[in-house]
């Protein structure tokens, strides 16, 4: 108003008769919130630290291969695209180790979830929002020094025809891991409120798996057992969906063994959607039975 | 429109029946939900809140039905629940604006509402501190700014008083008496305590072992049966001897004289018996309601 002065303000109490958003808003902003947090953003300054060195971390190799490739005028990225993911894995567990926890276990340990299921959200929408989240995350953790390495071989004026196909592979590979990855760090950490014990069982699943990956097809590879070599990429989130890769999707063998011919490729994918699917369902189940 | 309605509602956990054939109409305004430590009071709030489907029976909010209109009915009312639920590490401000997002207001509005409803729940400068360093009283206070800042029709508060010491307690139900007539939002504030809920709601319901044992307005359930104590310094029974002459009903218990309270005129009485014995009156004052006297019935039977 500014009719003059003597504007009494009303400090009384205001109704809001404005807009009131549905369920799939309400679901969107919790998936903004939870992917920005996931990064630190919105958040305090500490808690940017670890995935922010995580993501400098991860970028640094592809800035260095892009001054290689470039310095050396060579014909070929110095790294391609495939191989890169599977050799910054152990920063990208690290990473869903550290954020998983943050995003969910909070929630249950302060029991921040009656006051989100008291309200329109439903519970199959806040694990939507959360497993979206945590996945764009990830995949934002991979796909971007895989963009550095893009643009790198475009400055090095690299054939396109070459390079296009092989990075949007590897965008597709880069979010299947996310959504794998995410998978299994949510469902983890939804079954531990305690942020420590969270960070500690997802890094000790996923290495453990890795490890037996290894084992077993360095094992297979010395008896010559080819097929069986090839199956075992199934035990870790990261040679499965390289498996998914190399044999649905046409990317480059990278693995000692990698899933034998069209079956192993059919095998691998089955796997892949079953593990998302399983780990959907198991993050249902688990926020059906959070009481508020 | 009543404000809640329930019919027959039950639930039972196995063999526990929580709440137990409630059929109980409550009209907008102060409701207090009073109850002992697992009368199931909790349980009534989460199947008003349509998050806890009962066993038989029905019930509407806000003329909602708490089957099938879960949605709507939490898109209308705002919950604060008993126990802790609020992280540590982010200010009451972001908290609250979060909130109200979840509860569908855009981001503008979220932070507008968030600023005002601190404000109306008295909490300041240090709202853009980590709330892991409030105390027990400030907590409380944004339990309740998060349940009120999408401007519900109506609030569930789950033992608002809990953990707060007498002053933050007098504060905390100064709080809610506004909301209610101030704000003009209806509030069901459950509660063990009934001598509390006696000074804000306008009407009671009490809950024994999930069943219903009184529903009245404040005034109805608080006029039956008040009492006076009397102490005086020498010859209590004498003084009660006089009172009962004088037509009102006095009996002693311990020291103390307690006297039926008929209206204004009986204070009168007791002084003037008091000072017709010559007596010390020590001191003279309203005795607050038991939860056992409220749980037994007219009739004697609880």
């Amino acid at each position: 108003m500014t009719t003059g002065q003597g504007v009494i303000h009303d400090l009384g109490y205001r109704h809001y008769d404005g807009a009131r958003a549905g369920r799939r808003y309400i679901a969107r902003a919790l998936f903004l919130e939870s992917a920005k947090g996931a990064y630190g953003l919105g958040r305090s300054a500490k808690s940017k630290v670890m995935p922010m060195l995580l993501l400098a971390a991860i970028c640094l190799p592809a800035f260095i291969i892009v001054v290689i490739t470039t310095v050396t005028n060579a014909d070929k990225l110095a790294g391609d695209y495939t191989s890169y993911v599977l050799n910054v894995s152990l920063l990208v567990m690290v990473y869903v180790a550290g954020q998983a926890p943050t995003s969910v276990s909070r929630d249950l340990r302060f029991r921040v979830v009656s006051l989100y299921f008291s309200r329109p959200l439903e519970r199959v929408d806040y694990v939507l929002a959360k497993y979206a989240a945590m996945t764009t995350a990830v995949f934002v953790l991979l796909a971007l020094p895989l963009t550095i390495l893009f643009v790198g071989a475009l400055l090095a004026k690299l054939p396109l025809d070459e390079q296009v196909p092989d990075y949007l592979r590897s965008l597709v590979g880069a979010l299947l891991v996310a959504l794998v990855l995410a998978g299994i760090g949510l469902v983890i950490a939804a079954l531990t409120p305690r942020r420590g014990l969270g960070v500690a069982a997802i890094i000790a699943v996923l290495a453990v798996l890795a490890g037996v990956q290894g084992a077993v097809q360095a094992i297979a590879v010395e008896e010559g057992a080819d097929t069986f070599a090839g199956y075992a990429g199934l035990f870790s989130p990261f040679t499965l969906v390289q498996g998914v890769m190399s044999s649905v999707l046409g990317a480059e063998k990278v693995l000692e063994a990698e899933p034998p011919g069209a079956l192993g490729g059919a095998v691998f994918f089955a796997a892949t959607f079953l593990v998302v699917a399983a780990c959907f369902g198991a993050l249902l189940l688990r926020y059906r039975k959070v009481s508020i | 429109m009543a404000l809640i309605a329930t019919e027959e509602l039950t639930k039972r956990y196995g063999q526990v029946t929580a709440v137990s054939e409630l059929t109980v109409a409550i009209e907008p305004g102060v409701v207090g939900l009073i109850g002992a430590n697992g009368a199931g009071k909790s349980t009534l709030i989460k199947m008003v809140l349509g998050l806890l489907p009962p066993t038989s029976g029905r019930a509407s909010v806000l003329g909602l039905d708490i089957a099938t209109d879960g949605t709507a009915i939490r898109q209308r009312v705002g919950y604060m629940p008993e126990h802790d639920c609020l992280p540590p590490d982010v200010s009451a401000t972001e908290f609250v604006v979060h909130m109200a997002r979840m509860s569908g207001l855009p981001k503008t509005a979220a932070r507008e509402r968030t600023a005002d409803t601190l404000r109306h729940v008295g909490l300041y400068e240090e709202r853009y501190r980590p709330i892991g360093g409030y105390s027990t009283g400030m907590k409380q206070r944004v339990k309740l700014a998060q349940a009120l800042v999408h401007d519900p029709q109506l609030v569930l508060l789950d033992e608002p008083t809990n953990g707060l010491d007498p002053a933050g307690r007098d504060d905390m139900l100064g709080l809610i008496r506004r909301v209610g007539t101030d704000f003009g939002i209806s509030v069901l504030v459950a509660s063990h305590l009934l001598g509390e809920l006696e000074r804000v709601s306008d009407h009671v319901v009490v809950i024994d072992a999930g069943r219903l044992l009184r529903s009245s307005s404040t005034a109805d359930a608080t006029a039956a049966s008040q009492l006076i104590a009397v102490e005086v310094t020498e010859r209590t029974d004498e003084l009660a001897a006089a009172l009962r002459e004088a037509g009102l009903g006095a009996q002693l218990v311990g020291t103390l004289l307690e006297v039926d309270l008929q209206d204004d005129t009986t204070y009168d009485i007791v002084r003037d018996a008091v000072a017709g014995l010559g007596v010390g009156l020590i001191r003279m004052e309203r005795r607050r309601h038991r939860m056992s006297e409220i749980f037994t019935t007219p009739d004697g039977s609880r």
